[in-house]
């Protein structure tokens, strides 16, 4: 019996060892398994270009020739820059005023949150600029601030007043783009508070109404903390959004008039690739000085998500 | 079986060798330019060589204009054509430095058209001595103006600077804006710029400025820019022109709001477009302003390439020099509305053409233009300047002090 008992036991270890590595390892492997077309193409696409970017920034090239190094050339140049000062100028406009889309996604989102006939068709409406091109709301807008027959002419014109025309001057023509901007995000950010606004617990509404809290201070202390994640989610989205514009900028003005309404996205675009740049080195160091920027946003949404996670555990 | 091995080879080998000569006949052409009557100038080109050249098998691309001008320099080094558009002067530059165009010196040489025809336009062909391309077309630049509006203020087409600055007067006073433009883009303000300049200054001036030998601080620039000053408070030009496209600002023009355009030739079908008959609008060369300075013009040419990676140069070369002939560049250019660069093709039987061709064949130099003489950097800073300067006049020092600056870091 025990002798029996005994052979299994070899038995079974011998087939335990006899299994391969992989079978050993299976569970350990298979989530990198299933991960790595993504880790393999996010590191030829995503990592890698950003290594390349502050490489070529240390040298002068035309994206033909030889390329020179220049060491800092690029930065010490780009600190010399005027146009570069104005489209950082004009990323921080847009990082400010594009997060007005938040609190405004909101109000629009607890307008919309309640019980009237035909309410689906509203919240799809008021989501419809989401889903339209960015390059089709550039357009249109364009239309709109176009002084000669546009509808800012005409409201002008009911006041008999000459109107301004928003894009052609320096004044004006970054928040004209910002307006433009903000009208799909502010859809994008009704549709995240819509979804949080869901799972607002109906008891805890309930409970705060029972002691007493209504309006604004329903709003901020029972509502606002259970809208949380959405805040966060659409917080992050606007500012990533705000910094890399760049389609509205191209399609409403080239940045023009004069380089006034430049960011820095279209400021390296136009140094690297349009069709009187292709400073490679240039336009890289204006990537580089970019991605520093994100990079601090980035890594804080990284570290409070981190928190979080750790939090809930 | 020993004999029928054989053939099997010789067969084999033969086949091998069919297959080699088809592909040395395959003949590729990148064109940049699918408008209506662009496409169809090229496309019956075209046709004329494969009638002619029955063996070649030519294969066209038309590509978007814009389009183009960022495909090149991946297509050049990557999957070249046999032949390519692009544009001479200065614009070649980077392509002809880096060694991605092939030298056709000795076709400019041997040619019987390229050798005798093309004296003109060939100092814009040529870099480091050679010659990289066989331009197709020019035309002619100046002031296109609405006749109608000028008879009906009595308005005579001036011929010198004052009399331009009096005709703009008698405009205003009728409540109509002396010049369109539209700026947007910035080139157009160039137009103006390169016209003032070589009017007040000369073409020695515009070529040793457009190759960094002048500075824009340097006096005479700064006249070029005073006598602006004098056309923007005198001939004022459309507001809001920062906004407006060039063919945007045609529509000032159509609805008889503003008299004149300084433009291109290929303007004239736009204007016909909006509506303008052939009688409402004529052409006038810009006035002189320094009296007694030998008359230049502006006249962009379009030309192809041969890329130095091109797999089939021999019928690339056919092709250029069969394109030089002053036949097929007279059919082609009466369908374009432009000017043959052989100065043997008849021109087309249109005013238009018979003006430019006048204004151009009688000047004493041809700039090719702002953006196309100097280098792309500082084109773009200096026609941002020359925005900036027609909406902000009082800002001049400045902006002039800024291009300085970016003139000496490109010239370097």
């Amino acid at each position: 019996m025990s002798t029996v008992e005994s052979t299994d036991n070899a038995d079974i270890v011998a087939a335990v060892d006899n299994r391969s590595w992989f079978r050993k390892n299976r569970l350990a492997i298979a989530p990198w398994l299933f991960l790595a077309p993504a880790i393999i193409f996010f590191l030829i696409y995503v990592i890698l270009p950003i290594f390349q970017s502050i490489w070529i920034s240390f040298y002068e090239w035309d994206g033909l020739g030889e390329a020179t190094w220049l060491g800092l050339g690029n930065y010490i140049e780009l600190l010399d820059d005027d146009r570069f000062y104005t489209s950082l100028w004009n990323n921080l406009l847009w990082l400010f005023l594009f997060l007005l889309a938040v609190p405004a996604g909101l109000f629009i989102a607890l307008f919309l949150n309640q019980t009237v006939f035909g309410m689906r068709l509203y919240k799809s409406l008021f989501f419809f600029p989401f889903v339209i091109s960015q390059v089709v709301v550039g357009l249109i807008f364009t239309w709109f601030y176009n002084p000669n027959f546009g509808i800012v002419a005409e409201i002008w014109g009911w006041f008999d007043a000459s109107p301004p025309s928003i894009l052609g001057d320096e004044r004006y023509v970054t928040y004209g783009i910002i307006f433009a901007g903000l009208w799909p995000q502010i859809a994008y950010c009704m549709i995240l508070y819509l979804t949080g606004l869901n799972n607002v617990s109906p008891d805890q509404v309930e409970a705060g109404r029972l002691d007493g809290a209504k309006g604004w201070k329903m709003l901020w202390y029972v509502i606002l903390p259970q809208l949380w994640p959405a805040t966060f989610l659409a917080i992050v989205v606007t500012v990533i959004g705000a910094l890399r514009s760049f389609d509205m900028i191209a399609i409403m003005t080239q940045g023009g008039p004069y380089g006034s309404s430049n960011v820095l996205s279209y400021f390296m675009y136009e140094q690297a690739l349009s069709e009187y740049g292709f400073r490679m080195g240039y336009g890289s160091a204006i990537a580089v000085v970019l991605f520093l920027i994100m990079l601090v946003f980035i890594s804080y949404f990284l570290w409070s998500m981190y928190q979080e996670e750790k939090g809930g555990h | 079986m020993k004999s029928l091995l054989k053939s099997t080879i010789i067969a084999a080998a033969a086949a091998a060798l069919m297959t080699g000569t088809a592909s040395a006949g395959d003949l590729v052409i990148n064109f940049d330019d699918p408008n209506p009557a662009p496409k169809a100038g090229f496309e019956a080109a075209v046709e004329a060589f494969k009638k002619a050249n029955p063996d070649v098998n030519v294969t066209v691309n038309i590509n978007d204009r814009e389009a183009h001008k960022t495909a090149i320099r991946n297509f050049l080094s990557a999957d070249a054509p046999d032949v390519t558009a692009w544009y001479p002067g200065n614009r070649m530059a980077p392509f002809v430095d880096a060694g991605q165009f092939e030298d056709i010196s000795d076709l400019w040489a041997s040619d019987p058209n390229l050798s005798t025809s093309f004296e003109a336009i060939k100092p814009t062909m040529t870099r480091d001595g050679k010659q990289w391309g066989v331009p197709y077309s020019y035309y002619q630049w100046g002031i296109y103006y609405r006749k109608d509006i000028f008879d009906d203020n009595n308005v005579s087409v001036p011929a010198t600077w004052d009399e331009l600055l009096t005709a703009c007067d008698t405009l205003k006073e009728a409540g109509v804006t002396p010049f369109t433009i539209g700026t947007k883009f910035l080139w157009t303000a160039a137009g103006v710029f390169d016209y003032l300049n070589l009017r007040t200054n000369g073409y020695e001036v515009h070529n040793d400025l457009t190759a960094g030998k002048v500075k824009y601080t340097d006096p005479r620039i700064k006249e070029t820019f005073a006598n602006w000053q004098t056309m923007l408070e005198r001939c004022s030009f459309v507001d809001n022109h920062a906004t407006m496209s060039w063919q945007d600002a045609v529509a000032p023009f159509a609805k008889g709001e503003a008299a004149m355009y300084v433009m291109g030739n290929f303007a004239v079908a736009a204007f016909k477009d909006a509506g303008l008959t052939e009688d409402q609008i004529d052409y006038f060369q810009f006035p002189e302003i320094t009296p007694g300075l030998a008359r230049a013009e502006e006249a962009p040419a379009d030309a192809l390439f041969i890329p130095s990676n091109a797999k089939n140069k021999e019928d690339a070369k056919k092709f250029l020099s069969f394109i030089a002939q002053p036949e097929i560049q007279a059919e082609w250019n009466k369908t374009i509305g432009q000017l043959p660069p052989n100065s043997k093709s008849e021109i087309a039987d249109d005013k238009f053409i018979q003006k430019g061709f006048e204004t151009v064949s009688t000047a004493s130099g041809l700039a090719q233009f702002y953006d196309r003489d100097a280098p792309a950097e500082m084109a773009k800073a200096g026609m941002e300047g020359f925005q900036e300067f027609m909406v902000k006049p009082d800002r001049l020092d400045a902006i002039l002090e800024r291009l300085d600056k970016i003139q000496a870091r490109v010239y370097e």
